[in-house]
Parts: C-alpha cells; structure tokens; sequence
C-alpha cells in the first residue's frame, strides 16, 4: 500500500511537470471537441494526432492521448444531449434520456449531471486502477469465451425493462438490431452473410454509429418537424449561477446510480472483449431496473444521463489496464495508443510496470490530473453549449442534417454508409410513428456479434457442449445474476398488482 | 526553453492550425502527390499489420517525406475483400493516390472469393517492406517444452486440442492443417478476430496452443506464460534462440506473413515510381531497421517486376496450399 502511494504521488509529480501539465490541458479541451463532434470519436482523434507525439517525450505523449480520450468520453455527451446525435458510440445511451430533458428545457441539468457522472466514473475508476491493476490484469486473462458470453447475457438482461410496456415490439426491435448485426463478414466460417445486392460497402457489416446517428440524429429531426409543423420552437434555457448551484444540488439524485455505473463501467472496460459502449448500455439497463420510478426512464431522468456517462468514462480508464498489463487492448481507441507504445519504444505486457514505472505511474498521475481538469472546463463551457438550443429549430434541423451526414461518412469515409444512415433516419422515424421502441435495436447492434462470436468459439471449443457456461465460475455467476435481473421486475410487478394493473 | 517550444509546436500541431508534413527539400521530383494519399489497412486496428502501416506513416510524416499527408483507413471487412475491391475500384477513378497495405490475405482472399473478380496480376506492385514470422506456441503450465512433447500431448487430447488463431481458412489455418497433417494431430481450430486477442487465449488458457507472430506474444513470453516451441522460419530466431525451426525437426516447412504496401491497378508509371522511392526511404530509415531486427522480421526490400514474381510465385503456393484443405 505504502508503495502504491510512493508511486503515485511520484506519477502526480510527474503529470503536474510544466511540458506534461500543458499537454494534459491542451488533450482534454481537444478531447471534449472530438467527443462532441458526431463521427469524430476519441478513436478518430487519437489516430489523427498520434504522429504530433512524436514531438513529446513518450511519457507526455501518451498523457496526451490519454486526455484526449479522457475528454471525448465528456463530449460524447454534449451532442448526444443539446442535439441527440451521439457524439461517439460510447454516448449514444446519453441520448436515451439527455434528449428528453433538453427538449424539456432542462440541458443544463443533463450537461452538469453529465459533468459530475463523468468526473465520478473517471475517480472511481483510476482509484479502482491505482490499488488493483495487476489482480485486476490476472482477472481479466480469465475471461475466455464462455465468460464473454455469459457477459453479454447479462448485458441483455439488464435491457429487459427498456422498451417499456410493449414486450412483443421490444422483442421485434431486438430481432431488427440482432439481424443487422449479422451482416458482413463471418469471423468463425470465413463467410459473407447478408451481402444485399453484391454491394461492397456491406462486407464490413453495419456500423453501429451509422445507425444509431440515423435513427437518433436524423429520426429525431424528421419526428421534431412533424411535431411542431415547422413552427418556429425556440428553447428556454435558464443560465443563471443560481440554476448551476441547483443542479449541483441534484447529484442526490443520481449519485448512487453514478457510483453503481463507475464501478460497473471500469469492470466491464477491463475485459479486452468489451469496452465503454457495452459498458454504457449495461449501466443505463441497470439504473431503470432498479431505479424507483423505471417509467420515467427514456422521458428525462437525469439518472439516466448520468448512469451512462459514469460508465464510459469509468470504462475508458478501465480498458487501460488490460493495455498497459497484457498489451492488449481493450478499445479501438486504446489499440492506437499500443501502437504508439511500441512506437515509443515500450514494450506493453506484463513486465511495463517493473520495467518502465515512471511512464505507467505518470500515466496514471495524469488520469487524476486530466480528470479533474475536464470536469472544470466542462462545466465552464455548459453555457456555451445549451446557447446551441436557443436556436430557432429551423435554423438547427439543417446543421443537425450536416452533422448527422459527416458523422455518417467519417468513420469509414464511404457514402455507402452516409445512404445507410438516412435509410435508418426513415426507418427510425416509421418506428416511433408506429410506437417501437428502438433502443433495443442498437443494443443488440452492439452485444449481437460480441455475443454470437464468443457463443460459436465456446461451443467450438467444448465440442457443442452447452454446460461449459454453467461450469465455470465467473460464467456460472454472470448466468444466475442475469437470471436474477430478468426475474426481478417479474416479482416486483407481483408484489405491487395494483399498480402493474394501472 | 526548449521544452515550452516543443509545447507550442504540439500546442499547433494539435489544433490542426500547422500541418505537420513539410515539404521535403532535396531532389526534385517528377511526380508528387497532389491531395492526400488514401493509405488503405486492409486489416482491423490493433493487429500486426494496423502496427506497421502506422509506423510506416509515421517515418514519413517525421520526416517530411510527402508534401501531401497519407490518410490511414482500415478496411478488414471480408478477409480483405472489402479493400481489394475498394482499390480495384479506386484504380477505375483515381488510381495514383490510393495504396495500401497488405498481408498473405491478398492471396488468399481472391482464390476464395472469384466473384469478387479481384486479380492481383493488375495490382501496382510498390514495396515488399517485410516478412513477418510465426511461431508455434503453447502455456508454460502446460509443461510442454518441446515439439515431441507438443505432440504426444495433442494426439492424447484429440478433437479436444484447441488451437486459437486469426480467421478461417487464413494464415493460422493453414499452419494449423499443415501441423494435424504431419504430425497425425486433430486439433480444433477455433477462429478469433485478431492475434492480439489470439495471444490472450493462450495466455489465459482458453486455447492450448497459438501460431502468433513474434511481436503478438512477446509481452507473454518476457513475462514467462507462454513458451515457444518451433518456428517456421529457415533460421532460428535471434529473439528465442531456444525455439529450433520446424526444418531442424525434420519438416521441410517454412511460412512468412508479407508486409507490402500495393498500388491501385492502373497507376502511372511516374505515380508508382514516386512511391517506391518513398518507401525505399522509410525502409532505410534507422527507424524501421530498428523496428526489423526487434521483431526479427525477414524480407529484403522488393519493389517492382521482382515484387510481383514475389507475388506470383506465392500465390501458386496459397492455391496448392488451400486445394489440399478443400477450400477451392
């Protein structure tokens, strides 16, 4: 313990050193932008500004990347809440209940419980990583396939209440995101599946964000157009240092769930499979399962705001670890900064932390740095970000087109998936005229092949015996908490008749 | 200061406000790039490839080899597929500014996949920057130290014997039959997304065995988890001297991974001959030397007519390779 925090005030000093300070600043305020904006995620940006580290000593590079990576997971949030267009997949459960609030006037309270989540699931997180990293490492080899799948299991329970009411349309919506998911390339049989019409584009399978920026950015708009007719809508927004005090002042009202979702998120994030934008989804599922007032959710819980975002920034630290302890990463994103690593000249795997401690402790010096800083500057520019909803719609819905198209085009810069994304624009729009509720679909868009993949390569391994998740502990376990969480909302609906009568 | 005016030029670099990429002084060149050059992955981020292509991308930007950027895009969709075709058809339209690069896939991929009527044949050969090597691997609390150990073990487990590697019926696979077959093995093959992820198998005991390249398992093997028993590779390798090769075991057996990067069909002469010198210059860099003799990678540089004989020859060995497992 004592060397732990030997270490760590050494990594402290060595993030606040003039050079590395500025760079730590310098990648949450770029970070916080790439977050922002739709099709520029932190992988994107991280990929595009790899080379300018080369200009830095690797201990401020990586710090660099770090915060940028850092701050993307605060700005996903800021589009997904003032547009409702996910910045980055990791924020597209923001959207779930920070577009809600904002339509209701409410975008300071959903960017400011967006804030402190992030800042909560951050501190959580690099706590959790500085007293557990190498138990932590051990834990995360043990994930095999059987241990995925009974995550993804779980993750899937834990979205059994968010369709609402309409189970059969739920499950409807599940089927549309699982069946989306198949296309493109089989890893296990080496097989094109659901090529439409030979085209090319379809190889790679659908791109989650392409989805979720059509049904959510351009669904959103078509359905807002609809609704007020073309009638100019201009948002209240209330920016007052009184407002600002309260909505601190709302953090009673999530604090549990954020702390939940950090813990979750960095768990989750630690497994290479996974990720921050499972981890997010999972967050959410669980913070309407065992919120008291579940209904609410999907209509403007700041709860549901915060769940989310503790989660992905919890998760991106997270998936550090498996980096830094095994070289593997556990996210496109901590992928490209491997790749710097050996660039750099380290050696990422189990021996980084003996060999090189002044880079990993620095390293994770800078997360409470860079932690802290995001948080302040974030809150400073909230004003600066609700202004975008005093717009008059009309104004809005064209800048929300071109954002949804750019983000639509960027990640694999082909129009085939700027088509697809209007495509699920229209589609997501016919959905909610018809009642569906579509955050299903993208779950199963994201766990769908995370789920099949390590099904068949278990059933592979065990020669189709289907025990093999009922065996082993850590499956075992992931199995009956699912179970759990599935019949939980069956047996309080019993206990409480009256109510699930009304 | 010195450092506060490395800070400022990160503090440029990073707002976009200053590309990075200057122009390069020196001898004047007849043909050069005039918008950025789309670098096409045709593999996954994070992978063995991903690695190379951005270390190549770096060389030049740091030193200021291109007066345009080089764009990296991954496109692992459909063992390739999705970026042969992509060039195949960039070659149609803009063929001087799309290369790529590519691995033993290229090969592989169109053989499988005649409709996608892909011809390497027509593809811009530009560079072989290397020859990426393979090992067989197993977990140190298997006890196994070696080959005839290896064997004894895995003819005991039978079908259960699970052998992880990246892809179906690509490189992995193939030193996966060639293995069942000349040792009498059974071993299951059990396909995952990419060698970093393949490693991890191994190293948590998921599979029993790995064919990863060198800089896939290096981590685990400095560490002591995982212990390698034979390379396909002429020559020991100077990073596990202990390892013999699979022809000192008597098995005539040698396989490489290819690092190359390919034109667009249809590209100028002056455009081709402007990226071989380009990537001449990163294979000469100290960098990538560097980068060659800690990897132990193999390869000499290759470029033009000796490239596609390069290509050629070992496409016929991937066809009679694929053949003999039944998967034309």
């Amino acid at each position: 313990m004592e060397s732990i925090l030997l270490s760590l005030s050494g990594g402290l000093l060595e993030a606040f050193q003039p050079l590395n300070l500025l760079m730590i600043v310098i990648g949450c305020v770029v970070g916080l932008f790439i977050g922002a904006m739709p099709g520029l995620g932190s992988v994107n940006g991280v990929a595009i500004l790899l080379p300018i580290t080369f200009l830095v000593p690797p201990n401020a590079a990586i710090m660099f990347l770090a915060a940028i990576y850092y701050g993307a997971m605060y700005g996903g949030a800021i589009s997904s809440i003032t547009l409702g267009i996910p910045g980055a997949s990791t924020a597209v459960a923001t959207v779930f209940d920070g577009r809600p609030l904002a339509i209701a006037g409410k975008a300071d309270q959903a960017l400011t419980a967006a804030a402190i989540a992030s800042f909560v699931g951050g501190t959580v997180s690099v706590v959790l990583f500085t007293l557990f990293a190498p138990p932590l490492a051990d834990f995360a080899l043990r994930f095999g396939p059987p241990e995925e799948f009974a995550l993804m299991v779980l993750a899937f329970a834990t979205f059994i209440g968010l369709g609402g009411d309409d189970i059969p349309k739920t499950i409807f919506s599940i089927l549309i995101g699982l069946v989306l998911a198949t296309i493109g390339l089989d890893i296990i049989s080496g097989r094109p599946r659901l090529i439409f019409f030979d085209i090319s584009g379809f190889m790679h399978g659908i791109n989650f964000l392409v989805l979720a920026i059509g049904i959510y950015g351009i669904g959103e708009m078509l359905w807002t157009l609809e609704q007020t007719e073309g009638n100019v809508i201009v948002h209240k927004v209330n920016m007052s240092w009184r407002a600002f005090l309260t909505n601190l002042g709302h953090v009673k009202y999530y604090i549990k769930t954020t702390i939940l979702g950090s813990i979750l998120g960095y768990f989750v994030g630690t497994l290479p499979a996974a990720g921050a934008t499972p981890a997010s989804l999972m967050s959410y599922g669980l913070a309407k399962t065992f919120s008291k007032d579940p209904e609410s959710f999907g209509k403007g819980n700041v709860a549901g705001v915060a769940a989310p975002e503790a989660a992905n920034n919890a998760a991106s630290t997270g998936s550090m670890l498996p980096m830094i302890t095994l070289g593997i990463p556990g996210s496109p994103t901590t992928a490209i900064l491997l790749g710097g690593m050996i660039i750099w000249g380290l050696r990422p795997g189990p021996l980084l932390f003996t060999e090189h401690p002044d880079f990993v402790w620095g390293l994770i010096g800078s997360l409470y740095v860079a932690n802290a800083f995001t948080v302040l500057i974030n809150l400073a520019f909230i004003p600066l970000f609700v202004r975008v909803l005093t717009m008059p719609f009309t104004v809005l819905a064209p800048i929300i087109f071109v954002l949804c198209v750019v983000g639509g085009y960027a990640p694999s810069q082909t129009m085939h998936d700027v088509w697809l994304m209007l495509l699920f624009g229209v589609a997501g729009y016919l959905l909610r005229k018809l009642n569906y509720p579509v955050a299903p679909a993208v779950l199963a868009i994201v766990l769908g092949p995370l789920a099949e993949q390590s099904f068949r390569q278990s059933l592979l391994g065990s020669q189709g015996e289907v025990w093999i998740f009922f065996e082993r502990p850590i499956s075992a376990t992931c199995i009956a908490i699912a179970a759990a969480l599935v019949l939980y909302p069956v047996l309080r609906g019993l206990r409480k008749p009256a109510k699930a009568q009304a | 200061m010195s450092i506060a005016r490395r800070g400022m030029l990160a503090l440029v670099g990073a707002l976009g406000i200053g590309a990075v990429a200057a122009s390069a002084p020196g001898v004047a060149q007849a043909w050069e790039p005039q918008k950025p050059v789309e670098f096409v992955i045709m593999a996954g981020q994070g992978g063995g490839a991903d690695k190379m292509a951005r270390l190549m991308q770096t060389v030049i930007e740091k030193n200021g080899w291109s007066s345009k950027p080089l764009t990296p895009i991954n496109k692992p969709g459909g063992s390739g597929a999705e970026a042969l075709v992509h060039l195949k058809t960039k070659g149609g339209s803009d063929p001087d500014h799309t290369i790529m690069v590519t691995l033993n896939s290229f090969y592989t991929t169109p053989l499988r996949q005649p409709g996608l009527g892909v011809d390497i044949a027509t593809f811009t050969p530009i560079a072989r920057m290397a020859e990426d090597t393979f090992l067989l691997w197993v977990h140190k609390d298997s006890g196994i130290t070696n080959i005839e150990e290896f064997v004894v073990a895995a003819k005991e487990a039978g079908n259960d014997w699970v052998m992880a590697g990246t892809g179906k019926l690509q490189e992995d696979q193939l030193l996966t039959d060639f293995l069942n077959a000349a040792y009498g093995l059974n071993m299951k093959y059990v396909p995952y997304k990419g060698g970093g992820k393949v490693a991890k198998q191994l190293a948590g005991q998921h599979a029993n065995s790995t064919v990863n390249n060198p800089s896939e398992q290096e981590g685990f093997y400095a560490s002591g988890d995982t212990v390698p028993l034979a390379a396909f590779t002429p020559d020991r390798l100077e990073l596990f001297p202990d390892a013999p090769t699979f022809r000192e075991l008597g098995q005539d057996f040698v396989y490489f991974m290819q690092r190359s990067v390919v034109g667009a069909p249809g590209m100028s002469d002056e455009a081709a001959a402007y990226y071989r010198e380009l990537f001449q210059k990163v294979y000469e860099s100290e960098d990538w030397q560097a980068y060659r003799k800690k990897k132990s990678l193999y390869g000499d540089f290759l470029s033009d007519q000796a490239l596609m004989d390069y290509w050629m020859t070992e496409r016929e060995i991937h066809k009679a390779m694929l053949s003999e497992m039944g998967a034309l």
